[in-house]
């Protein structure tokens, strides 16, 4: 659906957005994550025809943004939620979703229907007359994502849908966004929320002018190799360090205050070694736990990484 | 170019406009004081003047009306694309299927139907009250005449094209209302000045002036479009204005 080769955008001396090359398949959510000014939203206006690129190649379906008649085309199947919700706050919520549906050529009899639709789901529809300024950010929130979807997109751009939004608001968003994904929609979402993208999304891209890596939210995570066992003490004493440290299965070892955080290549084989070692030790143990490295950790990583270049 | 899609445009923005007060009491307020108040105060003033002389004065009169279709876009077409920008609301309407002559299109009708509406609206009242006094006092009809046919046919349409185009550039270049507004102003100021000499001083025959002044805005009017064609760009309009 998306396809990407070195996609390049340059303002004047800065770059935007660097040699970017990916691949969203169709009925795919695909979470873009990166700090702020990392490329993101222009990455979404280059691919929405909105600006042009400055070198490099990008396609939407069988579309070209390079064309301007295949922009045209691509805009139509595209829907987009901007940073901002840009609604005609005089306007009603009906007007605002009617003016856009008339401008994405869908017809009446689809207009009514689709607006009754997305505005009931939303459970807006009983103020649907009301002026879109009277109403909530989160409320404003759903009419703008009700925009986006007014004329059936294949494809639908999000650009940090929950930004601002207090967290009920973010989770009638984030399930709704879940209930497209299940009608197989292909979306691609920007984001610098890394719990939502982790619940969203299939794959990952985390971008700070370049794309760092690419993967599942679980492969991503794995890729960092930080599996570690944690074992809750009474209390942790040198000689128990010492007789975990003497198993061959043990990579490394430290202590946090009453717990052995341990670095071994297969927790599941070796743990029971452990546990035995440490009881005969005469430790009590409370509890054993596995300390799996989140997407947070890839994330953080990989920006520290890319600053530091 | 789909003319519709301008329509669309269009109609949006005339709901926008009617919500919007300031822009509204604009609109009313000038074919009131020109068609109504204007006319009244003539009447009273020049009771017992010769026909002669209300007809010269007349005369002077009609070329308002071209300055009023000037003069109204300033207030409408700078809130076009500024507005658009301050409601946050460009992004999401450049990423319709809509080309850019379009969206010129439709911002243009936008402002140049209401302030033409609002010219006319205008003229009718001001010839009703002129022709009912000078029926009433002097037994005549005095208009309209060829020079206001001229003037409303041809001067003012232009004149208000001329202006919706240098006020639609003006309004796609800066981020602020006011700021598109002085400037809208500043650019209209050229064609007010000439429309007002020009009924002023009455340097040639009226009918054959409206006929000239019409000739210079038609070219005007074909060059500030695509002037205005040229200089609008949506990747400058999304990417530079904060």
């Amino acid at each position: 659906m998306i396809e990407t080769e070195n996609l390049t955008r340059k303002f004047g001396e800065l770059t935007a957005v660097d040699n970017l090359t990916l691949k969203v398949e169709e009925g795919e959510v695909f979470g873009f994550l990166g700090p702020n000014a990392a490329g993101k939203t222009t990455t979404v206006r280059m691919l929405c025809g909105l600006i042009a690129k400055t070198s490099g190649n990008a396609r939407i379906g069988d579309f070209s943004v390079d064309d301007p008649e295949d922009c045209l085309k691509i805009r139509k199947m595209v829907g987009l939620l901007p940073g901002d919700v840009g609604l005609y706050d005089s306007l009603s919520a009906y007007t605002n979703l009617d003016f856009y549906g008339k401008l994405y050529e869908v017809s009446r009899e689809r207009r009514e229907e689709n607006i009754k639709q997305l505005l009931s789901l939303l459970g807006i529809w009983e103020r649907r007359d009301h002026p879109v300024g009277t109403f909530s950010k989160g409320t404003k929130q759903k009419i703008a994502i009700a925009r986006a979807l007014i004329h059936d997109p294949e494809l639908l751009f999000l650009d940090e849908p929950t930004a601002n939004l207090d967290p009920e608001a973010s989770k009638t968003v984030r399930d709704f966004v879940l209930d497209l994904k299940k009608e197989k929609r292909t979306i691609f979402i920007n984001t610098h929320n890394l719990s939502e993208a982790e619940k969203l999304c299939d794959r990952i891209g985390i971008i700070k002018t370049h794309l760092l890596t690419i993967g599942s939210p679980e492969s991503l995570a794995r890729g960092l190799q930080t599996r570690k066992t944690v074992v809750q003490l009474q209390q942790v004493s040198p000689k128990l360090l010492a007789s975990v440290e003497k198993l061959h299965a043990v990579k490394d070892a430290r202590t946090v205050d009453n717990q052995l955080v341990l670095d071994m290549d297969e927790p599941e084989r070796d743990n029971p070694d452990v546990v035995r070692t440490i009881v005969e030790a005469g430790g009590r143990v409370q509890y054993v736990t596995e300390l799996r490295s989140t997407l947070e950790d890839v994330y953080l990583k990989m920006i520290k990484e890319a600053e530091e270049q | 170019m789909r003319l519709w899609k301008g329509w669309i445009v269009a109609t949006k923005d005339f709901s926008v406009v009617r919500k919007n007060k300031y822009i509204l009491y604009s609109i009313i307020a000038m074919p009131l004081i020109f068609g109504i108040a204007l006319p009244l105060m003539l009447s009273i003033m020049l009771a017992g003047a010769p026909v002669n002389v209300v007809m010269s004065l007349l005369g002077m009169l009609n070329g308002f009306f071209a300055v009023i279709a000037a003069m109204l876009p300033t207030v409408i077409a700078s809130y076009s694309f500024v507005g658009e920008k301050v409601e946050r609301s460009l992004e999401p309407l450049l990423a319709t299927p809509t080309t850019d002559g379009e969206l010129l299109l439709g911002k243009c009708l936008a402002a140049f139907l209401p302030s033409m509406a609002a010219t006319y609206i205008g003229a009718v009242s001001f010839v009703a009250v002129i022709d009912a006094w000078s029926y009433i006092n002097q037994g005549v009809v005095m208009l309209p005449n060829l020079n206001l046919a001229l003037i409303l046919g041809f001067v003012a349409p232009l004149a208000c094209i001329v202006s919706v185009e240098a006020n639609v550039i003006v309004s796609s270049r800066v981020s602020d209302v006011r700021a598109a507004q002085q400037l809208g102003g500043i650019l209209v100021l050229p064609i007010v000045l000439v429309l007002t000499l020009g009924s002023l001083f009455a340097f040639m025959p009226a009918d054959l002036l409206a006929l000239v002044i019409s000739g210079v805005l038609a070219i005007a009017a074909v060059a500030l479009f695509y002037v205005s064609k040229a200089t609008f760009r949506r990747e400058e309009i999304l990417t530079r204005w904060k």
